[in-house]
C-alpha cells in the first residue's frame, strides 16, 4: 500500500519537471551556440550593428530588430481595435446563437497553418499594395496586415474571457445610473478588464514577434534598414528562417545569436503578460 | 463604482449637456463599429477559408491522397507528406501526452501550491511563449546534430513534443481541476490510495478535457512548419523508419506554393490541411461540450 | 454519472501504460543513436542541384527499387559540411570547392547557366554585365534608365550562403556588394515566382528553371540558352558538383555512375543543364 502510494508520486514529480528541463535544455543549447559569436562581435556591435553580411563577417542585427518591432507594432495597431470590438461584440451584443457560431470560427482561425496565411497574403495583400499603394508589395505593411489577422484569435479570446469574468453588478450598476450600453462598456467594463486586455495584447505581440513562415513569404526579407512601411524588411525570425538551412560555422552561430535576442525579447514580453494576468486575478 | 463614474465623464471628454445629447449617437456609432468589426473578422475568415477550399477541393480525389508525389510534387499525389504528417504528429503525441498529463496530475493531485509548482508552472508558461522557429533551432542543434538523429521523424516529433507540452499541461490541469472534489473524497474515504483515487475517480471524469488538450496539440503539430522544416527535413520519399527524414503536409504546401512548383497541388494540400484542422476542432469542441455537460 | 468500477480500472491501466511509454521511447531513442547504416543514399546540399538530383533519383529508384535515395536541401555549404561530418553520402554543390573542401572527392555532373530574369512584359531584352551589376548595386534604380518603362526596379537576390548567390557575386558583382535593399528569397523557385508576379522585378535563377513565367535577359547580346552555355559564349555559368568524403563505393558509386552515364546525362540535358565529362581529381 505504501509502496504503491509513493512510486506514482515520485514518477509524476520527475515527469512534472519535463517542461522545466526542456526549457533549460533549449536555453542552454541556444546560448552555447550563440554566445561565442556575440562575445566575439561584442553585444553592442551585434545588437546595434547596421550591416548584416555573414560572408564578410559583418553581424549587425539592428535593422532586423527594427523590422520585428515595426511589423509587430503594425499588427497591434491594425489588429487590436478589431479584436477588441469583436470581443465586446461577443460578450455584450451578440445573441447566444451568433456567439456560439462565431466562437468555433475564431478557434478555426487560430488553427489554420501560418503558411496558409502567408500564402494568402502573397496572393491577395501583396499585389494590392503593389498596384494601389506602391513599392514592391512585399513590405512591412503586408507583414503587419497578415500578422494582424493571425493575432486576432489570441486577442479576441483572452479579452473575451476578461470581459466575461467581470461581476454582473458592474453592468447592472452602470445601467441603473442611466448609462447607455456603450457608456457602460467604455466607462466601466473596459477599464475594469484592462489588465486582462493588456495581457491579451502582449500575448498577441509575442505571437507576432515569433511568427516566421507567414512573414518570410510577405516581407521581402531585405537586410537594409526600412525607411517606410512600404519597404521590405527582415525580422529576427525570418533572418533565422531564411538563412538557417544554408548556414555553417560563424554564420550559423550568428543565427543562434539572433535566436538569443528573440528569446530574450519574448521572455520580457511574456513576463509582462503574466504579471498583467496575475494582477487581473488579484484585482478580483 | 464612484471611480468609474468619474472615468465616464473624462472618457467622453465633453460637457454634461453635450454628452447627454451625444449619448444615444455615440451608442449607435459604437454599436455599428462593433458589429462592423465582428463582421470584418468573419469576412476575413471566410475570405481565407473559402478561397483555399474553392481552389483546393477540386484537386482532391483518391489519386491525390493515395499516390506518391513525383517530379518534386508537380504530379502524383501527396501520400508521403500525409504519412510524414501522421508519423511526426504521432511521435510528438506519444511523448508529449504522457509528460503533459503527468505534469498536470502532479500539479493538481500530488502537491500543494508552493515553490515547486511555481517553478514547474514558470517552465510551462515560458515554453508556451517561445516562437516555433526557436524550437526549430533547438531541435536542429540538439536532436539533429547533438544526438545525431539527423533530419528525421524522431527529431521532428521530439521537437514538436516539446512545443506542444505547455498546451497539454494547461488544458489537462484545467480539466482535472474541474473534477468535483467530492469524487476524490468518496474514493479516499473508501480506503483508496491517492493513485487509485486518481486513476479510478479523477481520470475518467477528466478524460474528455484531457483529450481536448491532446487534440489541440495534434492540431498544432499538423499546422507547424518552421520547427519541422529544420528538424524533419523535406525529403519526399515515403519514410521507411522513424529515423528517416520526411516532409509534412504544411512543409509540402510551403515548398509547392513558395517555389511555384504546382499551384494546383499546393491548393489541394492546403485544402486538405484546412479540412483536417476543421475536423480536429470539431472533435475538440464535441469533447469540450460533453465535458461541460458532464461537469454540471 | 460516475463510471462503473470496471471501466475505471481500464482507464487506470490505460493511464499507466501511457505514462510508461515515454520511458520506452526514450530508451529506444538512445539505443538508436548508434543505429546501423541503412541501405540508402543520402544526398544533401545546394537547392539549385536538388530538383535535378530528385529527378535523377526518381529515375534511378525505378530502375533499382531496392535502393532508396533521400535528398535534402540545405545549400552548398551545408551539403559539403554534411559530407565532411558523414551526415550525407553525397553533397550537392553549385559552386567550386574552396580551401579545405578541395581535399574532398568531387565530380562535376553538369554546368548550369545563371539566367538574369525579368517579368515577361518587361520591354528590356538585353543588358550588359556592367548594367546588371549597376542594378544590383542600386546605381541604376529605375527601368527607364535602361530602356524600360518608368518604374523603380525591384531587386531580388538569394540569401547569404546560397551557391547561386555566391556564383552571381563572383561572376557579376566582382568586388562590389549587392545592395542591402535587395529583397532576399531562399530558393530559385521563390525568386522565379515573385519575378513572374511583378512587372518591375529582376532576379537571377538557374537557367534550367527558366520557364514561360519569366523572361531571361540576354547578356551583352548573348542569349541565355543551353547552346550558348555549351559553346562558351554565355559566360554566366557555374558547375554542379557531387561531393563525397572519399572515393565513393557501392550503391553511392552506382548512383553517381548512373548520373554520369549517357542516360543520366540525357535527363540532365532535357532539364536544361549542360553536361560535361570532366574533372575528377
Amino acid at each position: 500500500m505504501r509502496f504503491s502510494e509513493k512510486i506514482p508520486g515520485r514518477v509524476l514529480l520527475v515527469i512534472a519537471f519535463s517542461a522545466l528541463s526542456a526549457l533549460v535544455l533549449i536555453t542552454v543549447f541556444i546560448f552555447v551556440e550563440g554566445v561565442p559569436l556575440i562575445a566575439r562581435v561584442g553585444v553592442f556591435n551585434f545588437i546595434f550593428g547596421m550591416k548584416w553580411a555573414p560572408s564578410q563577417g559583418a553581424f549587425g542585427i539592428f535593422p532586423m530588430i527594427v523590422g520585428s518591432l515595426s511589423v509587430t507594432l503594425g499588427a497591434i495597431i491594425l489588429g487590436v481595435p478589431i479584436a477588441l470590438c469583436c470581443a465586446i461584440f461577443l460578450t455584450e451584443f451578440a445573441p447566444a446563437t451568433v456567439r456560439n457560431a462565431i466562437r468555433p470560427a475564431i478557434q478555426l482561425l487560430a488553427g489554420i497553418p501560418s503558411v496558409v496565411y502567408g500564402f494568402w497574403g502573397l496572393i491577395f495583400v501583396v499585389p494590392l499594395i503593389r498596384n494601389y499603394i506602391g513599392g514592391p508589395g512585399l513590405s512591412i505593411l503586408a507583414g503587419s496586415i497578415i500578422l494582424a489577422i493571425m493575432i486576432l484569435p489570441t486577442i479576441i479570446s483572452i479579452s473575451e474571457v476578461s470581459l466575461l469574468a467581470l461581476p454582473p453588478p458592474y453592468r447592472e450598476g452602470a445601467f441603473a445610473l442611466g448609462a447607455t450600453q456603450w457608456q457602460t462598456i467604455h466607462g466601466v467594463l473596459l477599464p475594469a478588464a484592462r489588465s486582462g486586455i493588456l495581457a491579451a495584447v502582449i500575448l498577441g505581440m509575442g505571437r507576432a514577434i515569433g511568427e516566421t513562415m507567414a512573414v518570410i513569404m510577405v516581407l521581402g526579407n531585405a537586410v537594409a534598414m526600412p525607411s517606410s512601411i512600404l519597404d521590405p524588411a527582415r525580422t529576427l525570425t525570418t533572418n533565422i528562417g531564411i538563412e538557417m538551412a544554408y548556414a555553417a560555422g560563424e554564420h550559423r552561430q550568428a543565427l543562434f545569436a539572433t535566436g538569443i535576442v528573440l528569446l530574450v525579447m519574448i521572455m520580457i514580453l511574456n513576463s509582462v503578460a503574466q504579471y498583467a494576468l496575475r494582477r487581473r486575478q488579484d484585482e478580483r | 463604482m464612484s471611480v468609474n463614474n468619474t472615468r465616464m465623464v473624462s472618457f467622453d471628454g465633453t460637457t454634461p449637456k453635450a454628452r447627454r445629447l451625444n449619448a444615444r449617437q455615440t451608442q449607435a456609432i459604437a454599436k455599428a463599429t462593433i458589429w462592423a468589426a465582428a463582421v470584418l473578422v468573419i469576412l476575413i475568415l471566410f475570405a481565407i477559408i473559402f478561397y483555399i477550399l474553392s481552389k483546393g477541393i477540386p484537386e482532391l480525389d483518391w489519386e491525390f491522397v493515395s499516390e506518391i508525389p513525383s517530379d518534386m510534387g508537380r504530379s502524383g499525389g501527396i501520400l508521403s507528406p500525409i504519412i510524414g504528417t501522421l508519423a511526426v504528429t504521432a511521435v510528438a503525441i506519444v511523448i508529449a501526452a504522457p509528460l503533459g498529463v503527468g505534469t498536470a496530475f502532479y500539479l493538481t493531485e500530488y502537491t500543494y501550491e508552493g515553490g515547486i509548482t511555481r517553478i514547474i508552472r514558470f517552465g510551462a508558461e515560458s515554453l508556451a511563449g517561445i516562437p516555433s522557429i526557436v524550437y526549430g533551432l533547438f531541435g536542429f542543434i540538439f536532436f539533429v546534430i547533438y544526438l545525431k538523429l539527423g533530419w528525421s521523424i524522431v527529431s521532428g516529433g521530439l521537437t514538436l513534443a516539446v512545443m506542444i507540452l505547455p498546451t497539454i499541461i494547461r488544458t489537462s490541469e484545467e480539466a482535472i481541476r474541474t473534477v468535483p472534489q467530492i469524487y476524490r473524497e468518496v474514493s479516499l474515504s473508501l480506503g483508496g490510495t491517492r493513485w487509485q483515487t486518481i486513476t479510478r475517480a479523477v481520470v475518467p471524469s477528466a478524460l474528455p478535457g484531457i483529450a481536448t488538450g491532446v487534440i489541440l496539440g495534434i492540431g498544432r503539430c499538423v499546422a507547424e512548419t518552421a520547427a519541422v522544416i529544420l528538424t524533419a527535413g523535406s525529403a519526399l520519399r515515403i519514410p521507411t523508419s522513424i529515423f528517416a527524414p520526411t516532409r509534412t503536409m504544411a512543409v509540402h504546401f510551403y515548398i509547392l506554393a513558395r517555389e511555384g512548383i504546382s499551384m494546383e497541388r499546393a491548393y489541394g494540400t492546403a485544402a486538405l490541411l484546412i479540412i483536417l484542422i476543421l475536423l480536429i476542432n470539431i472533435v475538440a469542441n464535441i469533447l469540450v461540450n460533453r465535458f461541460v455537460a458532464r461537469g454540471r | 454519472m460516475t463510471p462503473g468500477p470496471r471501466k475505471s480500472r481500464t482507464h487506470g491501466t490505460l493511464a499507466l501504460t501511457i505514462l510508461t511509454l515515454p520511458v520506452i521511447v526514450t530508451v529506444s531513442m538512445l539505443s538508436a543513436c548508434d543505429r546501423l547504416p541503412e541501405a540508402n543514399i543520402v544526398l544533401a546540399g545546394s537547392t539549385s542541384v536538388q530538383p535535378f538530383a530528385e529527378i535523377l533519383a526518381e529515375e534511378y529508384m525505378t530502375l533499382y527499387p531496392d535502393i532508396s535515395i533521400d535528398i535534402e536541401g540545405g545549400g552548398s555549404a551545408a551539403g559539403i559540411l554534411a559530407v565532411q561530418s558523414g551526415t550525407a553520402d553525397v553533397g550537392m554543390s553549385s559552386r567550386t570547392l574552396k580551401g579545405d573542401e578541395t581535399k574532398l572527392w568531387w565530380v562535376e555532373i553538369a554546368k548550369d547557366g545563371l539566367a538574369v530574369v525579368v517579368h515577361p512584359d518587361n520591354p528590356v531584352r538585353n543588358l550588359t554585365l556592367d548594367q546588371v551589376r549597376d542594378i544590383y548595386t542600386a546605381i541604376i534604380s529605375d527601368w527607364s534608365q535602361i530602356g524600360g518603362a518608368k518604374s523603380e526596379i525591384h531587386i531580388f537576390t538569394r540569401e547569404e550562403g546560397s551557391g547561386t548567390r555566391s556564383a552571381f557575386e563572383s561572376l557579376v558583382m566582382g568586388k562590389v556588394e549587392i545592395t542591402p535593399r535587395a529583397m532576399v528569397q531562399d530558393s530559385n523557385g521563390a525568386v522565379r515566382q515573385l519575378v513572374s508576379d511583378d512587372a518591375a522585378a529582376i532576379g537571377f535563377i538557374s537557367l534550367g528553371l527558366v520557364n514561360d513565367q519569366v523572361k531571361a535577359i540576354a547578356l551583352g547580346s548573348v542569349a541565355a540558352t543551353r547552346e550558348n552555355v555549351a559553346n562558351g559564349t554565355y559566360t554566366l555559368t557555374r558547375p554542379f558538383l557531387f561531393v563525397a568524403r572519399n572515393e565513393p563505393t557501392g550503391s553511392t558509386r552506382q548512383f553517381i555512375d548512373f548520373t554520369l552515364s549517357a542516360e543520366g546525362r540525357e535527363i540532365l540535358n532535357e532539364e536544361g543543364l549542360v553536361t560535361t565529362v570532366e574533372g575528377r581529381p
